[in-house]
């Protein structure tokens, strides 16, 4: 094992991808001789050449689209999407072309493409360069989206979302690039992550709390707190958010009968808002608490820091949500 | 043009008219749901380009592409049951009249968004460049996605990248409901030749002109890799969608639109080359009944069954 950060790790499962289908290439904005903004591309220019590493001009729906037309004619296009907020631009050829064409063709074909994007705050970036919009893709049927919380996954979802025939959303966010964690060194020891799948990654029986990307570490930290006081919390890292790991939610809601989800997005109708319908549905039975959710308040991802620091979920946030559930 | 050559695209022509003119009769018995947008008058265009096209060449249409669909060759029982809703359409009754495609013969899909097909066949047409085989991508649109932010981007990375994409811009000079002279402050010519692209007009009604300007360009984009922009004017008989009055258009002018009729120009094109009033009835007699036995195949199909409601909607997931 090596330990490499999570930005680091991107890079490799993109170029293991590029390595093993000659189909697979890269496009998006300065992600050439620049290596990209978070430098996720950095090397590959050199390693692959122009022709698979796209260096593209300003133009979010025109290269979004390219990745629609080029996968329908044989390849597995990477966009890279340097903000997610930035995606807003690219939405006619997600929603209405890439999500779609699979289904409205009538099974003919499939769109096998995917779009890489960091979201989330902490960088002080402001209402158009923080955004965490994954709900959004999520409520499209067609796309799928994934969310890694640790470099490992990073790697195993993405290379999961290359070798996907569908169009799926890779979220990263992006005050994780910097987190280190363990890659196995040997190639063939690095393994993709079924997507639809979560994972435990703490056990608990008191109460479960979901979450996804960087409210991962949170929710963990959160458990580590209230196991001081004998509270043995339960921490699911969702990974995949479209599809979602029902069965294990509700798996572990039927032992800890209480729930709290946490995602660093804006909490109003956003993907807590699913989980928590669905659970008050077929784990209604299993509820001893209210299901609660953490995320961010209703209102755009603020410039400066006093006011970004209150915006941000954090653990003493997710702690209050348990210590209420299981009131 | 050799009469037999002629006769080829008159025939085809005459297929894509008299399909429409099915589909219009069958709309108004309130056969087909949705909404119908029909190019009578504009056959020339894609009949034309298609001579030079093969099933590995790429097309992506707009939402008037029955003729796009049709010249590129797909099965003519399957487009008719899809325009139906027909479970035996080419797209299962999922797509209807805006989203026939069929993606074996390179069609990738009508679009029920203006200009959406533009930033599709760029990158299909980069995925051709990638391949290295010959292959071409043609984009249909009309002169209202002129004023489409998407043009603009891939004239642009086309421009840039040399891509070999044909963008075939039908000029009936109707954006929808409204005429383009009062939407486009520029011209196709200009902007084509801002991004320094290749910029070819032609008389988009007469079927040789644009099967001879289209192979010239296809031929050379085949050889060395480059964007080319082929402008052919046209008429749009019908309204932007069936049901429209087009209470916004001067009645002589689509009188006089019968004047530029493509199919009536190639006729006479072919009686110059010597056809005789048999071999054009016998073309028509056929085409009649080719169309009638699709027509009365897609009334007779089965309607998707409802329990199908998931499926396709993701490849891996089995319903």
């Amino acid at each position: 094992m090596a330990e490499t950060r999570f930005i680091k790790a991107v890079n490799q499962a993109l170029s293991d991808a590029m390595e093993a289908d000659a189909t697979v290439f890269l496009i998006g904005e300065d992600i050439g001789a620049a290596g990209g903004s978070f430098k996720a591309t950095r090397n590959l220019l050199e390693r692959f050449g122009p022709d698979r590493v796209r260096d593209t001009p300003i133009s979010e729906a025109a290269i979004t689209g390219m990745a629609v037309g080029a996968a329908l004619t044989g390849m597995r296009p990477v966009v890279e999407i340097m903000f997610m907020d930035f995606t807003t631009l690219s939405m006619d050829m997600l929603v209405n072309q890439a999500a779609k064409a699979r289904s409205m063709f009538g099974g003919q074909g499939s769109v096998p493409m995917v779009l890489r994007t960091p979201h989330g705050g902490g960088l002080n970036a402001g209402p158009q360069h923080s955004q965490c919009l994954e709900a959004w893709f999520a409520h499209v049927p067609g796309l799928k989206v994934v969310c890694p919380s640790n470099p490992a996954d990073a790697y195993g979802l993405l290379r999961a979302a290359i070798d996907d025939p569908d169009p799926v959303i890779v979220v990263e966010n992006k005050a994780l690039y910097a987190m280190k964690g363990d890659l196995p060194e040997v190639p063939e020891d690095r393994e993709r992550i079924e997507i639809g799948k979560g994972r435990i990654v703490r056990p608990g029986r008191d109460a479960t709390v979901v979450a996804y990307g960087a409210a991962v570490a949170m929710a963990e930290s959160a458990a580590a707190t209230l196991a001081q006081e004998g509270i043995e919390v339960e921490v699911i890292d969702l990974r995949s958010i479209q599809p979602w790991d029902e069965a294990l939610v509700l798996e572990s809601l039927s032992r800890t009968h209480n729930l709290v989800i946490a995602h660093e997005a804006v909490e109003a109708f956003g993907v807590g808002a699913e989980i928590a319908a669905r659970m008050a549905d077929i784990g209604f039975d299993e509820l001893d608490g209210p299901i609660l959710r953490v995320g961010a308040p209703f209102a755009p991802s603020p410039f400066g820091k006093t006011l970004e620091d209150a915006y941000r979920p954090d653990a003493e946030r997710i702690v209050a949500a348990l210590r209420r559930t299981l009131a | 043009m050799k009469l037999e050559e002629l006769a080829r695209l008159y025939r085809q022509m005459l297929v894509i008219r008299r399909a429409e003119e099915r589909l219009q009769k069958l709309f108004a018995d309130g056969l087909v749901p949705g909404f119908l947008h029909l190019s009578i008058g504009q056959e020339a265009v894609p009949v034309g380009v298609s001579q030079t096209l093969t099933d590995r060449d790429t097309v992506s249409s707009n939402h008037r592409g029955h003729g796009h669909t049709l010249a590129k060759g797909v099965d003519l029982n399957g487009f008719f049951a899809e325009i139906l809703g027909k479970a035996t359409g080419l797209c299962k009754g999922r797509g209807g009249s805006m989203h026939v495609a069929d993606l074996g013969k390179g069609m990738l899909g009508a679009n029920g968004i203006v200009g959406a097909g533009l930033p599709i066949t760029t990158g299909s047409a980069l995925a051709h460049r990638m391949q290295g085989q010959g292959h071409v991508a043609v984009v249909y649109f009309g002169d209202g996605a002129l004023a489409e932010g998407v043009l603009h981007e891939c004239l642009n990375i086309a421009a840039l990248w040399n891509l070999p994409i044909l963008f075939v811009c039908e000029n009936n000079g109707w954006s929808e409901f409204s005429p383009t002279e009062r939407q486009l402050a520029t011209s196709l010519d200009k902007l084509a030749r801002a991004f320094g692209i290749k910029y070819t007009a032609v008389d988009g009604n007469v079927v040789a002109d644009v099967a001879t300007a289209s192979a010239r360009l296809v031929k050379a984009m085949r050889k060395t890799p480059a964007p080319a922009v082929l402008e052919c004017s046209t008429t749009r008989v019908r309204g932007h969608f069936e049901g429209d009055r087009q209470d916004y258009r001067d009645p002589a002018e689509i009188t006089a639109l019968s004047e530029r009729d493509p199919i009536r120009q190639c006729a006479a094109a072919m009686v110059h080359a010597g056809a005789t009033p048999e071999m054009l009835d016998e073309i028509a007699n056929a085409v009649e009944a080719e169309i009638e036995a699709a027509a009365q195949a897609a009334l007779d199909a089965p309607l998707p069954r409802s329990e199908d409601i998931l499926a396709d909607v993701y490849t891996s997931v089995k319903v």
